[in-house]
């Protein structure tokens, strides 16, 4: 068994010490170890997108992303997406109520990829907006409403 | 509050029906606190794997687990010889685990439990099979000729079902035809792509109950058939469904890795979760039935049709599914869709060594209403008339009974038509729209479906159960046997008690996942949850309502019929004053001394009948209709065809939640174009070539355009509100409007999904239609 590698980082504000395998995924650091089931996994190939998180704010596919490459940056999973004053989160709150949610299984991923997206673009055309979600797969909604949660954060122009 | 206060509080009347209700399980989902299967963690849980076979078409001579069983972290190894196979699936020719032959890629020889599911996985790379090749049989045509390899011996041929159905006398009425014409169409094989992957979890107790985790959209269905496969008495067997990633239909059957997981729970004496990855999940689960449609129709110079005369072949596959059933929803679009008096279907349903097919969205309607609508298209250039006038002209009527016996106690099939095309602009653009671009070609085309609106009348109850629990403080648990695919039916539930009690929505909490708790409900199928279970749910608030009202009567000492409840409170109906609050008036009913609680319950069976023989009769309380307008853009350099826009109009009954029908439609919009364009499982000599979202293309964001809906109410006197289902319908009649409109924009009419653009090019190139068999 190849030696295992000890990293910290931080994950959704706190301090994480952790062993890894140099070959360990941080989809699995995050969902079977630290027990962050949130991130989903649809295809553990890169192509679905449903096991995104941030690292360092840039969206990334956990599956395809070695939890060594966490050593010393901040990777924010849908469980790190709080809202204040008992409120939901605004990404989250403008999928939840746009309608942008079906079976949910995709939704955590589609939700950072489009926090990420509109921190990464304050002011997108109409085009990038309609890209913003490309790399997530989602079966039930059609996208309409999801494109329509992305457009109310790009209008709220949410402070972070 | 003093009733003579001037200040007294009033409430008015409001009403939830037709509001934009986002799902009440949204928030749990979106935070990522909902535990799928794939979250769900027992104690002393093994992980289960599936050694699939690697052959085609063959006998099994030997099955050796010896290094499987070595491996460490093995629990339990299991190959056919270890079970008592009971075989299962509508023409019971599945099983289990197979222990005499395969017959197509799936097919299962062996599965383990271990620590781990890499382990399992492992281990199944480690059971060494040893075979005698048969020869296989790809082609259904091939499968229906004398000396063709038979796939299951037992049957003698490769022909489990033929269906037939006939109305009228297509014969005579084609010799009365002033215009016949003959299409073949062939539809490919799709597959549900559920972002949530398949898995099951099964236990048992000490006493020997088990219980299933488990995903399917049919719970008490399952546990009658799953204690026939696994021996195991059904009283002995709960069902809990957790959180489903996605249905489509694709859990309507029970498929061999269900029981496999309980055979290894048995004989590990240990918890087993099994789960397919992604890989597993396109070779290993259901698909829509590939197709071949001949299609015969007729008409008078008028453009009165005359006839349809429909021969299908369905590959059937390896083994048999719900897929072999579809044709029973095929035929009601060949004779009810438009006004046929005469009408003659025979599909043959054969068995090759291909991927089988099950349920999906629409069961068999996507192929039909293809056909159908293309056609059409056809006929209508043929006699010279304009697209929407032939529709139009032989559009079915409210009142009417089609030949079927369908009756048609509302339809908006007229407004759907009219609605859709005055919206989308289609007179001054059929035939005239213009590109940007020299190299790009635009247009428009149409196209309509009807489906089933309150379930289908196929077991001898399409009914559904529920209970109704008040708490001493006007909360209120709705237990319900309806499931909860995704789909919001949780909501559009929780809406109508809701509705009818006069309570807040956040009062009521859903129950709607466990055979033990729930009452009994055929699935969710049909499209009939909110016709069914809505009215069920529906049923026994209304008996909730008036036993509240009737206590709150009797402590008020007024009459029940001026009483309403709005907001939790009882209120005088006629000016909305608050009277008591719902709570006190269920507390004073539980420590008074009536000492009675609030717990009412309803089962609702919907008046459809169950077909005769002949297939014929009123299957369904209520039928949906819709039409679909599509706008392309095609670039004759690329051969891509790009939709610009949908415009929809569906005649739903009723909205009860708009944002949710909202969802419907434009979800079923998107798989819709993705059946039309881009999605094919790419299956050779009975191998599935793209088993990954790579070479599988899904409709993603960028590519869905804009969908204009418009919701016709027609208001069905059974439904719930006047709801008609709607789950099915919007997938429907997507792909024909496409081809229509392809060939709008080309000239090229295209009779084979999907329009993907290296077959749309070299048609464009060829100035006909090029046959992916016919390509390089």
């Amino acid at each position: 068994m190849p030696a295992e590698i000890e990293i910290s980082c931080v994950i959704n504000g706190e301090l994480v010490k952790a062993r890894v395998q140099p070959a360990e995924r941080l989809v699995d650091l995050l969902r079977e170890r630290l027990g962050l089931k949130g991130t989903k996994t649809g295809c553990e190939e890169g192509d679905c997108g449903a096991c995104t998180v941030l690292v360092d704010g840039v969206a990334v596919n956990s599956c395809l992303f070695p939890a060594v490459e966490a050593a010393g940056r901040a990777v924010t999973t849908i469980e790190g997406l709080q809202g204040t004053n008992g409120e939901l989160h605004p990404a989250v709150k403008a999928f939840v109520e746009l309608g942008a949610v079906q079976c949910g299984f995709c939704t955590p991923g589609m939700i950072l990829r489009a926090w990420a997206f509109v921190g990464e673009n304050p002011n997108p055309t109409e085009d990038q907006i309609r890209r913003s979600v490309e790399g997530n797969i989602c079966r039930c909604t059609g996208y309409v409403k999801i494109i329509d949660a992305v457009r109310r954060l790009v209008d709220e122009g949410v402070e972070r | 509050m003093s009733k003579a206060d001037d200040t007294a509080q009033k409430i008015p009347r409001d009403s939830l029906i037709g509001r934009r209700i986002p799902k009440l399980d949204g928030p749990e989902r979106a935070t990522g606190r909902t535990v799928y299967i794939h979250d769900l963690v027992r104690p002393r849980m093994l992980h289960g794997a599936i050694c699939r076979t690697d052959r085609i078409h063959a006998k099994i001579l030997s099955v050796n687990t010896a290094r499987a069983r070595s491996l460490p972290g093995v629990k339990t190894v299991i190959t056919a010889a270890d079970i008592e196979n009971v075989p299962f699936g509508h023409g019971r020719d599945n099983y289990a685990l197979k222990g005499d032959k395969v017959t197509c890629q799936r097919d299962e020889i062996a599965a383990v439990a271990a620590e781990t599911e890499e382990i399992a996985r492992e281990a199944c790379r480690l059971i060494e099979v040893e075979y005698e090749d048969l020869p296989p049989v790809f082609d259904a045509h091939e499968a229906l000729k004398p000396g063709a390899p038979v796939i299951h011996e037992k049957r003698g041929d490769n022909v489990p079902f033929r269906y037939d159905y006939a109305h009228g006398d297509v014969e005579a009425a084609e010799q009365e035809s002033d215009v016949v014409l003959e299409d073949t169409f062939h539809l490919q094989f799709v597959t549900h792509c559920c972002m949530g992957s398949s898995g099951i979890l099964a236990e048992f107790d000490a006493r020997g109950n088990l219980t299933l985790w488990s995903l399917t959209q049919v719970p008490f269905l399952y546990q009658r058939d799953m204690s026939r496969i696994v021996g195991i008495p059904p009283e002995k067997i709960r069902v809990i469904q957790t959180t489903i990633g996605g249905g489509f239909g694709s859990k309507l059957d029970i498929y061999p890795f269900e029981p496999i997981a309980v055979h290894l729970a048995r004989a590990a004496g240990r918890p087993v979760r099994l789960l397919f990855n992604r890989r597993e999940e396109f070779i290993a689960s259901p698909t829509r039935q590939p197709t071949e449609i001949k299609l015969r129709c007729g008409a008078k110079k008028d453009g009165t049709l005359t006839f349809r005369d429909a021969h299908l072949i369905h590959d059937n596959g390896g083994r048999t599914s719900w897929g072999a059933t579809t044709p029973f929803v095929m035929m009601h679009c060949f004779s009810s869709l438009y006004r046929v008096p005469n009408v003659r279907f025979h599909t043959t349903v054969v068995n090759t060594n291909n991927p089988y097919s099950g349920s999906m969205r629409g069961y068999g309607n996507l192929q039909a209403t293809f056909a159908v609508e293309s056609q059409l298209d056809r006929l209508a250039e043929e006699l010279g008339i304009e697209p929407l006038e032939l529709r139009l002209k032989n559009s079915l009527e409210q009142g009417e009974t089609t030949g079927q016996g369908m009756y048609l106690e509302t339809c908006g099939q007229r407004e759907c038509l009219e609605t859709a095309t005055s919206s989308a602009g289609w007179a001054e653009k059929h035939g005239r729209m213009l590109a940007p671009e020299p190299h790009l070609k635009r247009g428009i085309g149409l196209a309509s479906m009807v489906h089933v609106g309150g379930g289908a009348k196929i077991y001898h109850s399409d009914g559904c159960g529920t209970i109704l629990k008040a708490d001493d403080y006007a909360n209120f648990t709705l237990l319900t046997g309806s499931s909860e695919i995704g789909q919001g039916s949780e909501t559009v539930l929780a809406m109508i008690v809701a509705e009818v009690l006069g309570v807040p929505l956040d009062r009521i909490k859903v129950i709607n996942d466990d055979t033990a708790v729930t009452p009994w409900d055929v699935g969710v199928h049909a499209s009939r949850t909110t016709f069914v279970a809505g009215n069920s749910a529906k049923g026994a608030a209304e008996k909730a309502r008036a036993k509240l009202l009737s206590a709150a009567a009797e402590l008020l000492d007024l009459p029940a019929d001026q009483l309403d409840i709005r907001r939790g409170q009882v209120v005088r109906a006629e000016d909305g004053e608050v009277l008591i609050e719902l709570g006190k008036v269920i507390r004073k009913l539980h420590f008074s001394k009536k000492f009675e609680t609030v717990i009412t319950e309803h089962y609702y069976e919907p008046s459809s009948k169950m077909q005769d023989r002949e297939f014929k009769g009123n299957v369904s309380p209520t039928y949906a209709f819709g039409t679909h307008v599509v706008e392309v853009e095609v670039d004759t350099e690329t051969g891509v065809v790009r939709p610009l826009k949908v415009t929809a109009a569906h005649d739903v009954g009723r909205v009860l939640n708009r944002l949710g029908i909202e969802g419907q439609v434009e979800g079923g919009v998107a798989m819709g174009l993705g059946y039309g364009l881009t999605e094919e499982l790419q299956v050779h000599e009975g191998r599935v070539q793209n088993p990954d979202f790579r070479d599988y293309k899904l409709i993603t964001a960028p590519e869905m355009p804009e969908v204009e809906m418009h919701f016709i109410e027609t208001n069905a006197p059974e439904g719930p509100f006047g709801a008609k289902g709607v789950g099915e319908a919007p997938a429907i009649c997507v792909a024909p409007a496409l081809a229509n409109a392809v060939y709008d924009a080309t000239g090229i009419r295209l009779r084979r999904l999907p329009l993907n653009p290296e077959r749309v090019l070299l048609s464009l190139r060829a100035g006909r239609e090029v046959l992916p068999e016919e390509m390089p």
